[in-house]
């Protein structure tokens, strides 16, 4: 039987063959956002996104933990009540770079995204909706982290 | 190949819930091994999702990402017997596309 710990094993290093070769391209993808990845702040990362300056509104939700005891797995959720979002983001203030996640958001989907983040310690976690008509609203969250997930 | 996503998406009223469980290490390119050497970034960068072939979804993903991604999205107008794809890209180019019936 092939145990999962095999698998990883082996996927890895024929990861790692492929990249001795030379086969795989430094960034699979053009359309990832390198720069907003790279940002360090909220308004920066939004920047790169394309979006204005964000204002705080009751109309973004963003659910998880108040206290996080494992900092490598923090369960959010961000959700926005208003038609026409065009974008979910979900950022994590105190990570080394900021920006988590975006979700892009189309008509036949809610507005509605849950996953896992990292985070490294406790710190605030945005919830970032990008609108149709260019006006940007975020929701925030202190959530406390016992142990952090960066370590290591 | 990485390991095949766990994908589950179940009919609620006239809307679909699907939760996708995958299965990745998310390694962020902040750690160091023992040897004091960086361990380099390797993570899904992108996650799309396609409802009976149409695309619904997009997603960019940082290393900020916990490991084994967990995502749950809800597709508006979806039912019992309709096809969900998944797929994601990780920075090294690997790939991996699964797809579920929704219950």
């Amino acid at each position: 039987m092939v145990t999962r710990r095999v698998m990883l094993q082996r996927s890895a290093h024929v990861a790692a063959l492929l990249a001795s070769a030379g086969l795989l391209p430094a960034s699979a993808r053009a359309a990832w956002p390198q720069t907003a990845f790279e940002a360090k702040s909220l308004a920066d990362a939004v920047k790169a996104l394309g979006g204005s300056a964000p204002v705080e509104s009751k109309d973004v939700t963003l659910t998880g933990p108040d206290i996080a005891e494992n900092g490598a797995v923090v369960p959010v959720a961000c959700a926005c009540n208003l038609a026409g979002v065009k974008r979910l983001a979900l950022l994590v203030e105190k990570n080394p770079n900021t920006l988590a996640a975006v979700f892009d958001v189309t008509d036949a989907l809610e507005p509605s995204f849950s996953t896992r983040v990292k985070m490294g310690q406790s710190s605030n976690v945005f919830a970032v909706a990008m609108m149709a008509d260019g006006k940007v609203l975020f929701a925030q969250k202190e959530i406390k982290v016992t142990l952090g997930g960066c370590g290591g | 190949m990485a390991d095949p996503m766990r994908i589950r998406a179940q009919a609620q009223g006239d809307k679909a819930v699907v939760r996708v469980l995958m299965s990745h290490e998310m390694e962020t390119g902040q750690r160091k091994d023992s040897a004091g050497k960086t361990i380099p970034a390797w993570f899904i960068q992108e996650v799309t999702a396609s409802h009976n072939g149409k695309a619904v979804l997009t997603a960019q993903w940082g290393p900020a990402v916990s490991k084994n991604p967990f995502l749950q999205f809800t597709i508006k107008g979806a039912k019992a017997g309709d096809k969900i794809t998944v797929d994601w890209v990780d920075n090294k180019g690997d790939k991996r596309t699964d797809e579920a019936a929704v219950t």
